[in-house]
């Protein structure tokens, strides 16, 4: 590595977040290790640069989200550079630069699910778990509560138009969502917490 | 093969034929291998990797099956584009990045029914010579990213993938990569750019077509989910007796998925051109609220032109006699909503009564273009925010009368002018609505508000500009 970690945090800031008490930091073990080699064999030989994307979501899946030290390790790891890396985990929107919460809450408000009461739907939910709709903005898309077990963020289609309003939770899609099924989800992910 | 039973409140319509949509919502199947080979699965696989791969291209150009990711090419003949004389390996992508708003086809397929996606893949790798292929998946379908593993492995484990498959002496690798939540990698260069691992900005065709110059710089077919589940009936049931079946031009069965402002929104699987939009929307989908009714619809996905629901379009009789029609009359296949002017695309309808308002419609539209545009190209990065703007200040009330000129004059600018179809995408929307529904956007402006700044900044510009006495 002949960059310096301090030009790459200062081009990767990262804000903190109330989140992070409920994911792991960043941190290189064999295991992680043995699962990116994993990941890079998948892709033809002299292409380690296609897995840079599979190992993202390796390191975001446990820690939260994509810290400069982990631009650092993924660059190495599918020889590339870390500014290349960098390029690409500011150009997808899946890919958070700070930590979410515990429960992260996307709520779709495309036109199919607009027209199904997705909007309505985003502010009750905003309400619920006591985040400012406000403090979503198109620089910051998503919002994390003060205690940090829940985030949320406003998204696009999901791909489940006909029974909309849809929204997230982490990986789970919940259809045709109104007041009472927000109330009960809500507690019972409280409950889990 | 048994009756089949669905769950409850989950029957098909009596008007649908189920085959890619089968076993979806069906009372006892799960995704896992057992449960499809007992229905008959991976047994068209057996029989086409007899084939000559040459012989299942002319068996798939028979069919006249067409692609179902929205632009409608024929997919036999997009495999014939490999070069001849090709010494690169090939690759074949599936594109199951669904994200065209009112598309939702494809999640069901691969949450429910992960083996019928695979046994269609395999079967047209094996015909363009590809041994190793990708499926490439919207970070929004986790649970379906799971699901596929699974099966993959499943299909390996049983020698329907890997080396020497079925003892034919072909090797074929299937991997998954998922994206990770941008619309522009539905695009096929933009995700051929993804699978690359750099920024998926889409290439410019020509040369850039993926068939000669794809992925790693080698021949790539892309095909989307539905097209390669279709790959399959084409297989079981032969070229030609495909081809018997719906429209002449685009046969086969296709996948509609409706949403919005109906009674029993959802999917139907039809015989392409077998019912018509009106039988759709209301015996399908048993017509509007009680108290409504219909006032436009979006025919096919987000970026198809709108259609009012009182146009007045110009049908032809049997001999050639012009007749009056409305959307309502129009057949449901690939070309016949073309002819007047929108497209069929990936068959997603999103339909509107008459309790909404058309602008606020448009700046749904334009924030979804806005926010997904990949910036590649000015016209694209710079017209779509202004055209949210544009809309969003004529929603508020504050636009003037030109605003609405202006803003379908921004689109025009966009249109062809782009490295990819997303220019076309973002702008027909705003044709479309600006011109169908002009006197609606004209209702909500004032002409006084062009002599009024539109923010702060131009508050204070202002003050610069006029003259103290
Ligand atoms: C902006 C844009 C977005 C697209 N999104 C998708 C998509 O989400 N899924 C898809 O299958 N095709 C999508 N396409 C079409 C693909 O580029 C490509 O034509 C298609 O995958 C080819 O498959 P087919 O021949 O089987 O239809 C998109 C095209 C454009 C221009
Ligand atoms: S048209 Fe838009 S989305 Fe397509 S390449 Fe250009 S900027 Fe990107
Ligand atoms: S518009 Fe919300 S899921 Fe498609």
């Amino acid at each position: 590595m002949t960059e310096q970690p301090d030009a790459i945090a200062a081009l990767a800031e990262t804000k903190p977040s109330p989140g992070e008490k409920y994911y792991p930091p960043f941190k290189v073990t064999p295991e992680l290790t043995k699962k990116a080699k994993a990941y890079i064999a998948m892709y033809p030989k002299g292409r380690e640069q296609s897995a840079v994307l599979p190992l993202i979501h390796l390191v975001q899946e446990k820690h939260g989200y994509i810290c400069p030290q982990s631009v650092l390790w993924i660059a190495e790891m599918c020889q590339s550079t870390p500014i290349h890396v960098q390029g690409i985990v500011s150009f997808y929107p899946g890919i958070r630069t700070s930590c979410p919460g515990k429960w992260h809450i996307r709520v779709c408000h495309t036109i199919a699910c607009a027209l199904s009461g997705g909007e309505e739907l985003l502010s009750y939910v905003c309400e619920k778990i006591g985040i400012d709709p406000k403090a979503m903005t198109e620089e910051e898309p998503m919002a994390v509560s003060a205690d940090g077990l829940w985030s949320i963020e406003a998204v696009e289609c999901l791909a489940a138009c006909g029974f909309g309003p849809n929204l997230m939770v982490n990986d789970a899609l919940y259809s045709q969502m109104d007041q009472a099924k927000v109330d009960d989800l809500i507690e019972e992910y409280s409950k889990k917490a | 093969m048994s009756e089949i039973t669905y769950k409850p409140g989950h029957e098909p319509h009596l008007r649908e034929t189920r085959r890619i949509f089968r076993n979806i919502d069906r009372v006892g199947y799960d995704p896992s291998i057992a449960c499809f080979i007992k229905d008959g699965g991976y047994e068209t696989l057996k029989k086409a990797i007899k084939m000559e791969p040459a012989a299942i291209i002319d068996e798939v150009k028979k069919s006249g099956l067409r692609g179902r990711g929205g632009a409608g090419f024929p997919t036999g003949v997009k495999w014939t584009f490999i070069p001849k004389g090709n010494t690169k390996p090939v690759y074949l992508v599936c594109n199951c990045d669904e994200s065209e708003p009112g598309t939702f086809k494809d999640r069901f397929i691969v949450h429910q029914d992960p083996h019928q996606l695979l046994e269609g893949m395999i079967i047209a790798c094996y015909a363009v010579q590809a041994h190793y292929a990708i499926i490439y998946m919207r970070e929004e379908f986790p649970e379906a990213a799971k699901i596929v593993q699974r099966a993959l492995a499943e299909a390996e484990k049983n020698n329907f993938l890997g080396k020497n498959i079925l003892g034919s002496g072909y090797d074929l690798n299937i991997i998954l990569h998922r994206g990770a939540g941008a619309y522009i990698c539905g695009e096929e260069t933009g995700l051929i750019n993804s699978i690359e691992g750099v920024r998926p900005y889409p290439r410019i065709k020509p040369p850039f077509f993926p068939a000669a110059i794809g992925l790693y710089g080698c021949p790539t077919i892309v095909n989307n989910v539905e097209s390669l589940c279709q790959v399959r009936q084409v297989l079981m049931r032969g070229g030609e007796a495909y081809a018997a079946d719906g429209a002449t031009r685009s046969p086969g069965t296709r996948i509609i998925g409706v949403s919005g402002d109906v009674q029993r929104p959802g999917y139907y699987e039809i015989i392409s051109g077998s019912i018509t939009y009106g039988d759709l929307l209301y015996e399908l989908c048993g017509g509007p609220k009680p108290g409504r009714s219909f006032k436009a619809i979006i025919p096919g996905g987000a970026s198809a032109k709108v259609m009012r629901c009182d146009e007045v379009l110009k049908g032809r009789n049997p001999d050639g006699s012009v007749r009056k029609m409305t959307i309502f009359d129009v057949p449901m296949d690939l070309d016949s909503i073309a002819q007047h002017g929108s497209m069929s695309g990936s068959g997603g309808v999103i339909v509107m009564d008459d309790s909404r308002s058309m602008p606020e419609m448009l700046r749904n539209l334009n924030r979804f273009f806005a926010w997904e545009s990949c910036g590649q190209c000015t016209p694209c990065r710079e017209g779509n925010p202004w055209m949210l703007k544009l809309s969003t200040r004529i929603c508020q009330g504050k636009a003037s009368p030109e605003d609405v000129d202006l803003l379908k004059s921004v689109a025009d600018n966009i249109c062809g002018r782009t490295v990819c179809a997303f220019g076309e995408a973002c702008a027909w929307p705003v044709q479309a609505f600006t011109t169908k529904f002009r006197e609606e956007f004209l209702a909500l402006t004032r002409p006084i508000n062009a002599f009024k700044p539109h923010n702060p900044e131009a508050a204070e510009a202002r003050k610069y500009l006029t003259r103290e006495d």
